[in-house]
C-alpha cells in the first residue's frame, strides 16, 4: 500500500515524469485501493455462491453435507418426487405450493405497500420543507431498526391475546379471538409492515421532484382527482413506483424471519424451505438448488427493473 | 385558489398517510411499553417495573450474546469501513476505466442477493473451512458481517467524496504537498464525516443481522438477535421486550446521529 499511496514524493521536484508513467501509476493505485474490497467480497460474498451452484449438482450425504459425485437429484427434487411405493414420477406438490405462496405473498405485499406507501409519500412530499425532513425521519427510523424486533412487535399485535383481538373482543365485535397468526395473511401483514419504508423512500424521492404546478394546472383544466392521479402524477413518479416495488418484492421473495415468526413453521416460504434442507431435511444439494432457484427469480426481477428504469430514463432524458 | 390549496391536501391521502404512520409506530410502542410490565404477561398490564431489564441484565446467555454482538459489530464495522474507504477512493472521482462497472457490481452484490442465499452459501463454505482447520471461532461471523457491511459503509463515503471540491487537493499539490500529505491533510479530513456515517450504518446493520448470523454461527455462538429468535420459540416473557427496547434505542440513537452528521453538509 505505501508505495501506491506515495507514488512519487519526488514528483513535484521532477515534473517531467512522463504522462504515460503517471497514468500507469494512477491505474495501479486505483486497483490497489479496490483490492481489499474485491478480495473480501469474492471470498465471503460472491465466491460462496459458486460453491452453492456446485453443491446443487452433487449427491446428498447421509447426515447432511454432500458426497463428491455428480448428481442431478438436487435439482430434480426441486419440483419432482418419486412415489415411495411404485417409484413413479410425480410433481412435488409441497414445493410447488411453497413457490406459489412465496410469489403470491410477495406480489400481494408489494401491492399493499404501494397502495399505502403512495399516499404516504405524497403526504410527505407536500409538507413544508422543514416538516418534510421530520416525516422522512419517521419513515427512516423503522428502516434502520431490527427487522426481527419489528416482526416481534407485529406478532404481539396479532396474537390471539394481542392488541387487535383484545380490542375486537372488548368492543364485542367478535366473541372469540380471530386466529390471524400462522396464516398467509399474518405473513403478508408482517412483510408489509417491515418493508413499508422501502416503498416510501424511493416513491418520495420521485415525488419530491414532481412539479406540483402540473397537478394544479390539471385541476384548473377540470380534470377529476382520478384523472389527475392517472394522467399526471402516476406517469411522472413511475420511476419511484418501479424502484419501490422492486425494493419490496425482492426481500419479500427471500424472506425468512417474518414467515418463520408469523407463519410459525406451518406456512413456509422459499427461505424457510431452504433452511429446512440445511437443517432437519439434511438434503444440502436440494437446498443448494432451491437457493439458486431463488437467486434466479431475484435476477429476473432485477432485469425487469433495469429494463423498466431504462425506459423511464429515456422518457425523461 | 381553493383548488391550488387542494393539491397539497388530497384529503383521502392525508388520512391514509396518518394511519400508516400510526400503524408503523403503534406495535413498537406496545413492545416498548410491555418491557416495563411488572407482570410476566405480554397481554395483561400489571403496573410499571424495571424487573425485566434486571432479569435480562443478570441472564448469562444475554450477557454473552451482548458481548459477542458488540465484538462482531465493532470488528466488522471497522474492517468494512476501512475497506469501503479505500474502495471509494479507488472508484470515485476517477475517469471511467475498464472494470469499474464490475467493481461496482461486486460492492453492491450483497444488497442484491437474498440474505438467506448468502447465509447458506457461507454455511457451505465455512463448513469446509471448519473441517479443514478445526477453527470454530468468531472470525467466520466477523468475515461474513464485514462482507455485507461493505456496501452500507461505501455508499455514504462515496456520496461525500463525490460532493467534495477536487480543486482543494489540486491547490494542495500546487503548494508542493506530496500526494500523501495532500491526502492526509486535505482529502481525509474532508471525507471524514462520510467515513463516520459509513461506520455507523455498518455498525447498525451488523448489530441487527439475524439471517446470515443464524447460518454462519457455530454452536453456542448466539448474538443478541439470534438469541431472541431462539427464544421466540419458547414462552415469551417481557424480558425479550426489554432486550428489544435496548436494541431499538441503540439503533435510533445511531441513526439520529447519522442524520445530524450527514445533514450538516447540505
Amino acid at each position: 500500500m505505501p508505495e501506491a499511496a506515495e507514488p512519487a514524493p519526488e514528483a513535484p521536484a521532477a515534473p517531467r515524469v512522463d504522462a504515460e508513467e503517471m497514468a500507469r501509476r494512477a491505474v495501479r493505485r486505483r486497483w490497489l485501493l479496490n483490492l481489499p474490497a474485491i478480495l473480501w467480497l469474492i471470498l465471503f460474498a460472491a465466491g460462496p455462491l459458486l460453491v452453492v451452484l456446485l453443491y446443487s449438482f452433487l449427491a446428498a450425504g447421509d447426515y447432511g453435507g454432500v458426497r463428491w459425485e455428480l448428481s442431478t437429484d438436487g435439482w430434480f427434487a426441486v419440483l419432482m418426487t418419486r412415489d415411495i411405493f411404485d417409484d413413479t414420477l410425480r410433481l412435488q406438490d409441497a414445493h410447488l405450493a411453497i413457490f406459489w405462496r412465496s410469489v403470491k405473498l410477495s406480489v400481494m405485499t408489494t401491492l399493499a405497500c404501494l397502495l399505502l406507501g403512495f399516499p404516504t409519500a405524497y403526504f410527505i412530499a407536500t409538507r413544508s420543507r422543514a416538516n418534510r425532513n421530520l416525516w422522512l425521519f419517521l419513515i427512516t427510523i423503522p428502516f434502520w431498526t431490527n427487522l426481527l424486533i419489528r416482526t416481534f412487535a407485529m406478532l404481539e399485535w396479532i396474537r390471539a391475546q394481542g392488541v387487535i383481538n383484545s380490542v375486537l373482543t372488548g368492543l364485542g365485535i367478535v366473541d372469540e379471538p380471530v386466529q390471524m397468526l400462522y396464516t398467509d395473511f399474518s405473513i403478508m401483514l408482517g412483510m408489509t409492515y417491515v418493508y413499508f419504508p422501502l416503498m416510501v423512500l424511493p416513491l418520495y424521492a420521485s415525488m419530491e421532484k414532481l412539479d406540483f404546478r402540473l397537478v394544479e394546472a390539471a385541476y384548473d383544466l377540470y380534470a377529476s382527482r382520478l384523472q389527475v392521479l392517472r394522467g399526471v402524477i402516476v406517469p411522472l413518479v413511475s420511476p419511484g413506483i418501479v424502484a419501490g416495488s422492486i425494493l419490496v418484492f425482492i426481500p419479500s421473495l427471500g424472506a425468512y424471519v417474518t414467515p418463520r415468526v408469523l407463519g410459525g413453521g406451518k406456512q413456509m416460504m422459499l427461505g424457510n424451505l431452504i433452511e429446512l434442507q440445511f437443517g432437519q431435511g439434511r438434503n444440502w444439494p436440494l437446498g443448494a438448488a432451491l437457493s439458486i432457484s431463488l437467486l434466479a427469480l431475484v435476477m429476473v426481477a432485477l432485469i425487469f427493473y433495469v429494463r423498466a428504469a431504462q425506459k423511464g430514463g429515456e422518457g425523461h432524458g | 385558489m381553493a383548488r391550488a390549496f387542494e393539491v397539497r391536501r388530497q384529503r383521502g391521502f392525508v388520512t391514509v398517510a396518518i394511519l400508516c404512520f400510526i400503524a408503523l409506530y403503534a406495535p413498537m410502542v406496545t413492545l416498548v411499553a410491555y418491557s416495563f410490565n411488572a407482570g410476566s404477561s405480554l397481554a395483561l398490564w400489571e403496573g410499571f417495573s424495571l424487573r425485566w431489564y434486571g432479569a435480562a441484565w443478570e441472564n448469562e446467555a444475554v450477557q454473552e450474546a451482548t458481548i459477542r454482538s458488540v465484538v462482531v459489530a465493532v470488528s466488522a464495522s471497522v474492517l468494512a469501513t476501512a475497506i469501503a474507504t479505500m474502495a471509494a477512493l479507488g472508484t470515485t472521482r476517477v475517469p471511467h476505466y475498464r472494470g469499474l462497472t464490475a467493481v461496482y457490481a461486486l460492492i453492491n452484490q450483497p444488497l442484491m442477493v437474498p440474505e438467506i442465499v448468502t447465509g447458506v452459501a457461507l454455511l457451505v463454505v465455512f463448513a469446509i473451512v471448519k473441517e479443514a482447520t478445526g477453527y470454530h471461532g468468531l472470525f467466520y461471523l466477523i468475515a461474513a458481517h464485514t462482507a455485507f457491511c461493505i456496501p452500507f459503509a461505501y455508499l455514504p463515503i462515496r456520496a461525500r467524496l463525490q460532493g467534495m471540491d477536487s480543486r482543494l487537493e489540486a491547490a494542495a499539490a500546487d503548494l508542493y504537498a506530496s500526494p500523501w500529505a495532500a491526502f492526509r491533510h486535505v482529502t481525509l479530513p474532508l471525507m471524514f464525516p462520510g467515513i463516520i456515517a459509513g461506520a455507523m450504518l455498518a455498525f447498525v446493520i451488523s448489530l441487527d443481522d439475524v439471517v446470515i448470523t443464524e447460518f454462519v454461527k457455530s454452536a453456542g455462538q448466539d448474538t443478541l438477535p439470534t438469541y431472541m429468535l431462539g427464544q421466540l420459540r419458547r414462552v415469551v416473557t417481557p424480558e425479550i421486550n426489554a432486550i428489544s427496547t435496548v436494541l431499538l434505542a441503540i439503533s435510533v440513537a445511531i441513526v439520529s446521529i447519522f442524520f445530524l452528521v450527514t445533514r450538516k453538509r447540505t
